[in-house]
């Protein structure tokens, strides 16, 4: 949206918002040069939660590295040890049986619409609406659950291992996954009622933050930033990895490029996904979860390795550097949220405040995948 | 005009029908726990911090090979065994695990060939002093058998 008074340069101010609020959900700071209640400029500030990941990649042998990756993106945990146990079994050439690829992929689609889920709540929360969090972090709560009597942990999981995983789905899982499936297509249409559909929340997005293609692709933007503004990209199509190839599924793409555009995406993904996961429990095959050769010591052939992932948040791509030894020579993680949030300070200029905290939500940022 | 009208009409319409579905939720089960007065118990495979299982003599099946504190990311565990006089197996003095530092990542239970560690179902971890989260699983184990 136009602003429809003329900025005065000198007569602006500083505003800080972060590192502790709750609208960059995160220690995220934004440094806003204010004129009244209009953005002249914006300069997000991170750092606040590094932890050196990547230099930790450096000094762990692979396995005691597994857990770390779970702990960038503490909401879609398991995509990103999908990336990393993926890198990893291409440069040791270890092979993964079939039945762990597809329970791989059914646990990083639940775990995409547990990711999506949260964002819908914290989002509409972000624009005033508290209810439709509480019926979102219900539906989650059935996704938790599931993921906790298979993997033991709720969000920090170390499920994935070299080569398969760290213990197979039961009936029960089973069971739940197939009664989840019905129950969360229904709660998808509750929420296009509560939401969607609703008047308020239609006339503050629609319009709302214009990204156009060009703006994407300048600064590497994926997943349903990009998506909701025409490229049609997603790595589990464009790059196919694991078991996708197998699967039928869309990838929604909207055109408008604008808050609402990315919010239909995020929403019809989570449909997509349902799909995945239906598929992949028709189709399990049975078998071993570990390949009959564990691999005990990994020690890649020297070499560059890299390998992308479609995560809740966007294209994730960890890029492995092997010198044949216990420990990688350099490991380096591609953030989407990092590319995502970029955008924000160059999209949000002569927005009014309370557009560009909605335009921040549409962005879905976990700011430890951004600082890492 | 006309569209003017027609948009308050379908405006109305959407928050009547938004209206509907919270008023349909008010009446459904409650679905939350009131915590602390009731709790759920944890699943099979929940991971707590880790704990010494014991032998049918109520002593710790671990031989003190050194397996898991080598497995260990972030260098939590801490062990030391003799061995005594005439015995074949070395017997475990200490075990102490640093859960200040601990990520739960099982590396340990899964490194460990002698059946001696598991995930205590333990979530109730809470204190303001950093060293009640130094445990002594070697005490627990003994306090357990008392
Ligand atoms: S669970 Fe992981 S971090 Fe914790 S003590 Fe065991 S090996 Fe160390
Ligand atoms: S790996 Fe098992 S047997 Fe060896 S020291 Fe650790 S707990 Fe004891």
């Amino acid at each position: 949206m136009s602003s429809p008074i003329q900025l005065q340069p000198d007569e602006t101010f500083v505003l800080n918002v972060g590192p502790q609020h709750p609208a960059t959900h995160g220690v995220l700071r934004v440094k806003m040069e204010m004129n009244g209640e209009y953005i002249v400029d914006a300069e997000t500030v991170i750092g606040y939660i590094h932890r050196m990941h990547e230099k930790m990649g450096e000094n762990k042998t692979y396995p005691q590295y597994l857990m770390n990756l779970s702990r960038m993106d503490y909401l879609g945990a398991l995509g990103y040890s999908h990336g990393h146990v993926l890198v990893v079994e291409k440069a040791a050439g270890i092979e993964v049986p079939e039945r762990a690829e597809y329970i791989r992929a059914i646990m990083v689609e639940l775990n995409r619409v547990a990711s999506h889920l949260f964002w819908f709540g914290a989002f509409v929360m972000d624009l005033g609406g508290f209810s439709p969090l509480m019926y979102a972090l219900q539906d989650r709560e059935y996704i938790l659950d599931m993921l906790e009597a298979v993997t033991g942990s709720r969000l920090t999981y170390c499920y994935f291992r070299f080569g398969g995983l760290y213990n197979d789905i039961d009936d029960d899982f089973i069971d739940a996954a197939r009664r989840f499936i019905p129950r969360m297509r229904k709660s998808l249409i509750k929420y296009d009622k509560l939401v969607t559909g609703n008047i308020i929340f239609r006339k503050r997005l629609e319009g709302n933050a214009l990204l156009s293609k060009e703006t994407c692709r300048k600064y590497g933007a994926s997943s349903a930033v990009a998506r909701g503004s025409g490229i049609n990209f997603d790595v589990r199509k464009n790059e196919p990895y694991s078991v996708y190839p197998d699967f039928d599924f869309d990838v929604p793409v909207y055109h408008e490029g604008d808050s609402l555009a990315r919010y239909m995406v995020r929403m019809e993904e989570m449909e997509q996904s349902l799909r995945i996961i239906e598929q992949g429990l028709d189709k399990l095959p049975d078998g071993p979860i570990m390949p009959k050769k564990k691999p005990k010591l990994i020690k890649p052939p020297a070499g560059d390795y890299y390998q992308a992932v479609e995560t809740a948040r966007g294209s994730f791509g960890v890029r492995l550097v092997s010198d044949g030894t216990k420990t990688p020579y350099r490991l380096k993680l591609r953030s989407p949220t990092y590319s995502n949030m970029h955008l924000f300070d160059e999209s949000c200029r002569g927005m009014m405040i309370m557009d560009a905290l909605a335009f921040m939500g549409s962005l879905d940022l976990v700011i430890p995948e951004i600082d890492r | 005009m006309v569209t003017y009208f027609k948009d308050i009409y379908s405006g109305l319409v959407s928050l009547f029908i938004g209206m509907e579905v919270t008023f349909k939720e008010f009446f459904k089960p409650t679905v939350t726990v009131q915590y602390p007065y009731e709790t759920l118990t944890m699943t099979e495979r929940y991971r707590g911090h880790v704990e010494l299982i014991e032998n049918d003599e109520g002593k710790p099946n671990c031989i003190v090979c050194g397996l898991c504190q080598r497995a260990c990311p972030s260098a939590c565990i801490t062990l030391a065994g003799v061995k005594p006089e005439g015995e074949k197996k070395k017997v475990l003095t200490k075990y102490i695990l640093d859960f200040t530092r601990c990520s739960l990542c099982g590396s340990c239970v899964e490194s460990c060939n002698f059946n001696a560690l598991e995930f205590s179902k333990e979530y109730n971890l809470a204190s303001t002093r950093r060293e009640d989260f130094i445990f002594d699983l070697l005490q627990r184990l003994e306090d357990r058998n008392k």
